[in-house]
């Protein structure tokens, strides 16, 4: 079944984007927001940690740790995740993934590590891709799309999985924000490289950009924030536009 | 938590997080210890055995807590013991995982790693289509209530197929789930199976409190 996955932005322990449900007590409470999006149909939860200081740090581990009791559904931390330290902080206090980005294009070895050390199922390499001009394929980009590495996406995808990662999180720079759907071209040829499970981000705007990220670009997993805090479309919206073009989901 | 509900052991070799499970069982009514050795299990109307990790390093720290004993004894006088995941695998003699270790031996078969066109790990939820008769089976025949969330690339394989309580499809029939006498186990994550999974706990400790008054009277 392909799974539907809200990422909620979380700073020193509170959610940053607004997000539009009704009725919330707490609308800053990431593990309420977590609450709401289990009792609507996601799959699974992504929270992406944007917090800059290393002192505020720890109100990840505190998060793990609430979302881990209260919320029965697989969830995975990311951001600022840089050695197995980090990963054993956010694991350990309940998170059943770990989500690494900047650090293992740095140091590729912390994959290996990482996935020797807890499991590869533990271990996702979120990679930021956008087209190159030359058509020489994607360049990886750090730091939100700032920083060219000079890596191509698609074969940084392959080597990750080589090194023990068990999901790719794939954002296309090109089309996040942009509403203009999944870049499945850029899918179709990470998906068509790796053993491994996909997970599409960046792009979704309407109810069918979710099929075709997968019947399309060969996605496992498709990723939205905004259309969801936004209140543009519902968990189970998006479940059932899959559902009507043949995209077997979990009802 | 409720002071009335069954006391339920979760076993702890040091080898996954358990906050999940133990939360979702307390959240159920069940009155919870996390128990390192035979001590800490004493008087526990019934025991869950989870993990994450190898087959082979999950025994040899069993057994070096004397866990595997705790099992065994549970198993042999008939009370509710739930594996989840790698904790099924380890009721079976062996696993493919690791050749050579010795497995818990409580359901006879051994553990094979996934034969399938699919990607592996099978990361996400997928559907168990029930065969056994067991008090964890829903009683709803919809996919809701049986869906669940896996995260496996093994899966045990009984000797006696009617030992195997559920099965699942994912490019090949692998099974879900397996029982023999008071001894059942899961290969999905009940406790990260959103209301599925919760229902799939519950009816378990039901099951437990059930036993603890028939074997009280």
């Amino acid at each position: 079944m392909i799974r539907v996955i809200p990422c909620l932005d979380v700073h020193a322990g509170r959610v940053v984007k607004g997000v539009n449900f009704v009725d919330l007590r707490d609308a800053g409470d990431p593990v309420e927001l977590a609450s709401r999006y289990d009792a609507e149909g996601a799959d699974e939860l992504v929270f992406l940690d944007i917090t800059a200081t290393h002192e505020a740090r720890g109100t990840i581990v505190q998060l793990a740790e609430r979302t881990a009791a209260e919320v029965f559904i697989p969830f995975t931390i990311g951001g600022g995740i840089r050695s197995e330290d980090d990963m054993y902080a956010v694991l350990s206090a309940g998170a059943d993934k770990v989500s690494i980005n900047s650090a293992a294009v740095r140091d590729p070895d912390v994959i290996t590590r990482g996935a020797a050390r807890f499991g590869s199922q533990c271990i996702v390499v979120a990679i930021d891709a956008k087209r190159r001009a030359d058509g020489s394929g994607w360049e990886v980009y750090l730091s939100g799309g700032r920083t060219e590495t000079g890596i191509e996406a698609v074969a940084w995808a392959k080597e990750a999985a080589e090194r023990g990662a068990g999901e790719i999180l794939l954002t296309s720079m090109d089309r996040d924000g942009t509403k203009d759907g999944f870049d499945t071209d850029l899918l179709a040829r990470v998906s068509a490289a790796v053993p491994i499970p996909v997970i599409a981000s960046g792009g979704a705007g309407t109810l069918a950009h979710f099929a075709d990220a997968v019947t399309t670009g060969h996605a496992d997993a498709v990723l939205a924030a905004s259309v969801f805090h936004d209140g543009v479309f519902s968990i189970s919206e998006v479940k059932q536009a899959m559902a009507t073009a043949g995209v077997e989901v979990r009802q | 938590m409720s002071p009335h509900g069954p006391r339920i052991a979760v076993l702890n070799y040091q080898m996954s997080n358990l906050r999940s499970v133990t939360k979702a069982l307390e959240r159920l009514g069940a009155n919870v210890v996390i128990a390192h050795s035979d001590a800490e299990a004493d008087g526990a109307d019934a025991l869950v055995l989870p993990g994450v990790g190898s087959f082979g390093q999950a025994m040899e720290r069993i057994r070096a807590q004397g866990l595997d004993e705790v099992v065994r004894g549970a198993a042999a006088d008939g009370r509710p013991v739930l594996g989840i995941c790698l904790g099924l695998q380890l009721f079976f003699d062996a696993s493919e995982e690791s050749p050579g270790a010795v497995g818990l031996g409580v359901i006879p078969g051994e553990v094979r790693r996934l034969v399938t066109p699919r990607k592996l790990p099978q990361i996400g939820w997928n559907r168990v289509h029930w065969r056994g008769l067991s008090s964890v089976v829903p009683e709803e025949t919809d996919d809701r209530a049986s869906t669940y969330y896996f995260v496996h690339s093994y899966a045990a394989v009984p000797n006696d197929p009617a030992h195997i309580l559920g099965t699942v499809h994912y490019g090949g029939d692998f099974v879900a789930a397996a029982q023999l006498g008071s001894v059942t186990g899961v290969q999905f994550h009940p406790e990260k199976s959103s209301r599925a999974g919760l229902g799939l706990l519950s009816r378990w400790i039901a099951s437990v409190s059930t036993h603890k008054e028939v074997v009280g009277r």
